[in-house]
């Protein structure tokens, strides 16, 4: 996709999720669904030209699960057993 | 050798109070207990290696004030190293507990066990014996995988559920209650404990120049009783086992680790930097070997079943998808499936929940679909190439050695 990179990433909290499948609707170009309906981000930094998609289907969450964060803000997943 | 298990009673029960301070001196009380404890190379013991002063120093340039939780809650099904500290040397921890405290200013520490676990009421009645500056409050939580996760523990701590939570910047910098939360392994804090007493020279005098000090590696096989050592870091694994015949396959690091061949286990030094390379984890210190005669993908197999099953049910692609990776890989070990449907849904819960289990249960998985690529090829024509067919035992959490 041409138009630079934004420097944003889509970041879903996998807590909060229910996989309504809104966001995927808003974004296809960004957001895929799996066979159980939630949600795989299959890009990795939002181009910027799509950034009003990503910015659609933050607002469309019901669950206010997905948020666009910095690209080099931490992962979603938490690695560490402390 | 022996640092943290020096002293260790025969009669397995735990040193007292009096016999730990005969044995190690009393604790330090320097004024800056961060300043001294500056260069310390120690590595976080619960798995992910993060160096434990920076961690505190984190926390202190945070503001400092909050909580020190230590994690004696063993998450990793395999380990038993953080048991065998509570329950024989629980002076120790306890001592590292105050010392991160005291490092960080901290108000409060939360030792945290699993509830049914004998750590709990061993690290009571240990700190029954003695006064701790920093208040000390004991904390049990569910015994499942999931509670003994950083933030889990971090949310229980602060009164709220013992579940994962997602968190923007590090549990050190802004824990669950907006305070700067330090969560160290029980084994990480009583190597703090052992630093602060005999200083930076003593401790680094063993292990590797970045990997300085002991650590506590739980070994298991079938027909032996499980047992932990202590060993230098970067010692190779092979020094554990010393009749190294019939071995087929080693798994390091835990359930939450990789499989290894034989030859490269052996062979690979016990550090994380020597794991890694190897293709392997340190993780908790776990090393499982597996016999000529033990079919490692049957292993896997029924460890991936019980990890679906650890799910905390608040991640869809976790809930989902670990029930499905664990169906694909026995219908594999049952002659019946496809490796691709395996490998399919690795990569559906790679990445995509808020603890370490989907990732752990995919890598692990996925090792076994490498190692026991000749396994693969006879369970696919409906055989196995191993006579005894069952599988390593897979070790119930909390059973002791």
């Amino acid at each position: 996709m041409s138009g630079g990179a934004s420097g944003r990433r889509l970041r879903v909290d996998w807590a909060a999720c229910d996989g309504h499948g809104l966001c995927a609707l808003w974004a296809p170009d960004l957001l895929a669904r799996d066979e159980w309906g939630f949600p795989v981000v299959t890009v990795g930094e939002v181009p910027t030209a799509a950034l009003p998609q990503a910015r659609d289907a933050v607002r469309a969450c019901p669950a206010l699960a997905l948020a666009l964060v910095p690209v080099r803000s931490r992962e979603g997943t938490n690695r560490t057993k402390g | 050798m022996r640092r943290l298990l020096a002293g260790l009673r025969d009669d397995g029960r735990p040193l007292t109070y009096a016999e730990h301070l005969a044995l190690h001196g009393p604790l330090p009380t320097p004024k800056d207990v961060l300043a001294a404890l500056a260069g310390a190379g120690l590595r976080g013991r619960g798995g992910a290696g993060f160096p434990v002063v920076r961690k505190l120093e984190v926390a202190r340039r945070a503001g400092g004030k909050g909580p020190v939780v230590v994690n004696a809650t063993e998450s990793e099904p395999a380990s038993l190293k953080d048991q065998v500290l509570a329950t024989r040397v629980p002076h120790l921890v306890l001592d590292g507990a105050q010392v991160a405290a005291r490092a960080v200013r901290a108000k409060e520490v939360v030792v945290a066990t699993h509830t049914g676990s004998p750590a709990g009421p061993a690290l009571r009645h240990a700190l029954a014996e003695r006064r701790d500056d920093v208040r000390v409050r004991l904390l049990e939580v569910p015994a499942r995988y999931v509670s003994g996760e950083a933030s889990a523990l971090a949310r229980a701590a602060a009164g709220g559920p013992p579940l994962p939570v997602l968190h923007d910047e590090p549990l050190a910098v802004r824990g669950p209650a907006g305070r700067p939360t330090v969560v160290l392994n029980a084994e990480s804090v009583a190597g703090l404990a052992l630093h602060l007493r005999h200083g930076k020279a003593w401790y680094d005098d063993l292990g590797t120049p970045d990997e300085p000090g002991t650590v506590l590696v739980t070994l298991r096989r079938t027909g032996v009783p499980p047992g932990v050592q202590e060993v230098p870091l970067g010692t190779p694994l092979g020094a554990l086992l010393p009749q190294p015949q019939g071995i087929q396959a080693v798994l390091v690091g835990g359930w939450f680790g990789r499989w290894l061949p034989a030859d490269v286990a052996l062979a690979a030094p016990l550090s994380h930097a020597g794991m890694r390379a190897a293709g392997g984890v340190l993780g908790a210190g776990v090393v499982m070997v597996l016999g000529q005669d033990e079919c490692g993908l049957r292993a896997t197999a029924e460890v991936a079943r019980h990890l679906a099953g650890e799910s905390a049910g608040q991640c869809g692609p976790c809930v989902n998808g670990l029930p499905a990776l664990a169906h694909a890989l026995e219908d594999v070990v049952a002659g019946r499936g496809h490796r691709a449907l395996v490998d399919r849904y690795r990569g559906l819960v790679r990445g995509r929940g808020l603890c370490g289990l989907p990732d752990g249960t995919a890598d692990l998985v996925g090792s076994a679909l490498e190692v026991f690529a000749d396994d693969l090829v006879a369970h696919a024509h409906g055989g196995c190439l191993r006579p005894a067919g069952q599988a390593l035992a897979v070790p119930r959490p909390g059973v002791a050695a």
